[in-house]
């Protein structure tokens, strides 16, 4: 599999990451060498092995049914660029 | 189990200017779980709370912050698959969905596409007594909610609330089995019903805790039957979806308008895009939402803060053996136990609490079919009247028993027994007490009808001398006799002596 420009621009607009055009032609190139290393991989033989999940014996943790959070609007708000009336304002979005 | 027998209804046709078309819909049914904390996180659920106050900093997003897993969650999206009768995956996993969008800070969706909790299962949809259509469910899977964005409040700016952001939803997602708009909304309805007998979702639609979004395609008659021996869709037409959809009404109101603006294309000889689109409830169309077409590309992978959810079999039996009554059981039940009919079984059962309220009665009153007319035509007219739910009925059960045993014991007239529950339902009291004293007795002493009736022939010869030609007015006589004793005869006894002394 090989990424031309045009897919590395299209991947960093998906990921709203700004690159410059003349930037785009070494993020392929980075992207293609990534690739290739999983290609590499990919030649491995793992016919019946289970995929891993995680390095450690574990069952995932669980919680139970209780309020025990929440409640600091102020707190949650105040990293907000703008804030009104308790809400997070932002540049108009509308279907 | 009791099963109840069912045929198939026909598809919905539509004719078109050239041909005729069938419909092709599939759902997707956003249930929130009635849980009382987030899927991920210990902050409330409430509804209606002040903006951003049921937020922790695991629904903001703040960098560091990881999802810690509420248990209760899982186990409803269980018990829920249950209720479908459908496959329980003991080991599932919660996918990254990525996009960007204001009121979801994380920007991805932790859902589950490749592993659901939830596999296979399916659910009767009724139409009327003795015709349903039975849709596949395809799977359930766990998934947070997103926040909501309020865009009328400033001309420039949209206000970002996140109360909603992480609380868990259930992901129904149905086989494209439903042929029509009717049955479209009463899937839905079908859907809620169970829900709220699980107890897993309130159902509540107008505070979207119950949405759909609805695909809809068009087919020529005998393509859809192609695709059901083949599972192949490329004997379907090519879909669009209807998304966020709350309301049944608005539900069959834009499958109709979508499938009429997709039979025009083709007939026009263009091609139906697959899309997303909105429906305008004011303007009764559906349009595209073009924004989200580039953004479909949602790049999906394992969460990696999260590890695989492993259950366990015996949890999942012991869920199931705590099952209630379902809908279907319930009503095929009523039908067989109390001899009612299918119509009036699935009125009496529509809701988990009239139904316990009627059973409640028949227990008090015996009859079962006397207290379904009963609970049907005169406690649900009369509630109605007053935009009562049955949880505050001012008559109960205990009371409309004893009405009941009234009328079975010839006590009361039927007429008679209507002035009754009036009287309980605005005053209240023990009926039997009430008819003692203000005696409201039947009366089915022969002798005192025969007298009444003796008056009434004896002050009316020329309508005698009629009723002999005429045997019709009898009923005439009758009427007078009841009108005489104040409506406490018995009416039986009155035709038949009535009847004796006319001597016809």
């Amino acid at each position: 599999m090989s990424i031309d420009t045009e897919t590395a621009a299209r991947v960093a607009k998906l990921a709203r990451i700004k690159v410059e055009d003349e930037a785009l032609e070494g993020l392929a190139q980075d992207f293609n060498t990534i690739l290739g290393f999983i290609e590499q991989l990919q030649e491995v033989d793992v016919e019946g092995i289970e995929p891993m999940t995680g390095v450690t014996p574990m069952r995932l943790k669980r919680r139970p049914d209780g309020v025990t959070d929440g409640g600091m609007q102020d707190k949650v708000l105040s990293n907000a660029p703008d804030a009104r009336e308790g809400f997070f304002a932002v540049p108009k979005v509308v279907e | 189990m009791l099963d109840l027998t069912f045929e198939t209804p026909k598809p919905k046709v539509i004719a078109g200017a050239k041909h005729d078309w069938e419909l092709v819909i599939g759902m997707e049914v956003h249930a929130q779980v009635a849980s009382k904390a987030k899927l991920f996180s210990g902050a409330s659920t409430q509804f209606g709370a002040e903006p951003n106050s049921n937020v922790s900093f695991v629904d903001s997003a703040m960098p560091g912050m990881l999802p810690v897993i509420n248990e209760f969650c899982i186990e409803q999206a269980v018990r829920t698959g249950l209720g479908l009768k459908a496959k329980i995956n003991l080991v599932s996993a919660f996918d990254r969905k990525n996009y960007f969008y204001p009121d979801l800070p994380q920007g991805y969706q932790i859902s589950q596409l490749y592993h659901p909790l939830v596999g296979e299962g399916e659910i009767v949809v009724d139409m009327e007594p003795g015709i349903a259509r039975v849709v596949r469910i395809e799977r359930i899977h766990v998934e947070q909610d997103a926040g909501k964005s309020i865009h009328d409040m400033d001309p420039n700016m949209s206000f970002v609330d996140l109360n909603r952001t992480g609380v868990a939803l259930m992901e129904i997602v149905s086989r494209p089995d439903i042929r029509g708009p009717e049955e479209a909304a009463a899937y839905v309805a079908k859907m809620r019903q169970i829900l709220r007998y699980l107890g897993t979702c309130d159902g509540n639609m107008q505070n979207g805790n119950l949405r759909a979004d609805v695909n809809v395609s068009v087919c020529r008659p005998g393509q859809y039957e192609k695709y059901q021996e083949t599972q192949d869709f490329s004997h379907l037409g090519t879909r669009c979806e209807i998304k966020n959809m709350n309301s049944m009404r608005f539900i069959q109101q834009a499958i109709e308008y979508e499938a009429r603006r997709q039979i025009a294309l083709l007939e026009a000889g263009e091609n139906v895009v697959q899309e997303t689109r909105l429906y305008d409830p004011d303007k009764g169309e559906t349009r595209s939402m073009r924004s989200k077409e580039e953004a479909h590309d949602y790049r999906y992978f394992p969460d990696p803060d999260l590890l695989p959810l492993e259950i366990e079999q015996a949890w999942v039996d012991d869920i199931a053996a705590n099952l209630p009554e379902l809908p279907d059981e319930k009503k095929a039940r009523f039908v067989k136990a109390f001899g009612l009919s299918e119509y009036d079984a699935s009125v009496l059962t529509a809701e988990l609490g009239s139904a316990a309220w009627f059973e409640r009665a028949v227990a008090e009153g015996g009859d079962g079919k006397l207290v379904a007319n009963w609970v049907i035509n005169e406690l649900f007219g009369r509630l109605k009247k007053d935009d009562r739910s049955i949880e505050d009925s001012p008559v109960s059960p205990a009371q409309l028993g004893a009405i009941v045993r009234l009328i079975k014991s010839d006590a009361i007239s039927g007429k008679i027994a209507k002035d009754l529950f009036e009287i309980v339902y605005t005053e209240g009291g023990d009926p039997e007490a009430i008819v003692e004293e203000r005696g409201m007795k039947q009366v089915t002493d022969t002798g005192a009808i025969e007298s009444a009736v003796d008056e009434i022939v004896a002050a009316n010869p020329d309508q005698v001398e009629k009723a002999k030609q005429n045997p019709k007015l009898a009923g005439w006589f009758v009427g007078q006799v009841m009108k005489a004793t104040g409506g406490k005869a018995n009416p039986k006894a009155v035709n038949e002596i009535v009847t004796a002394k006319l001597g016809l």
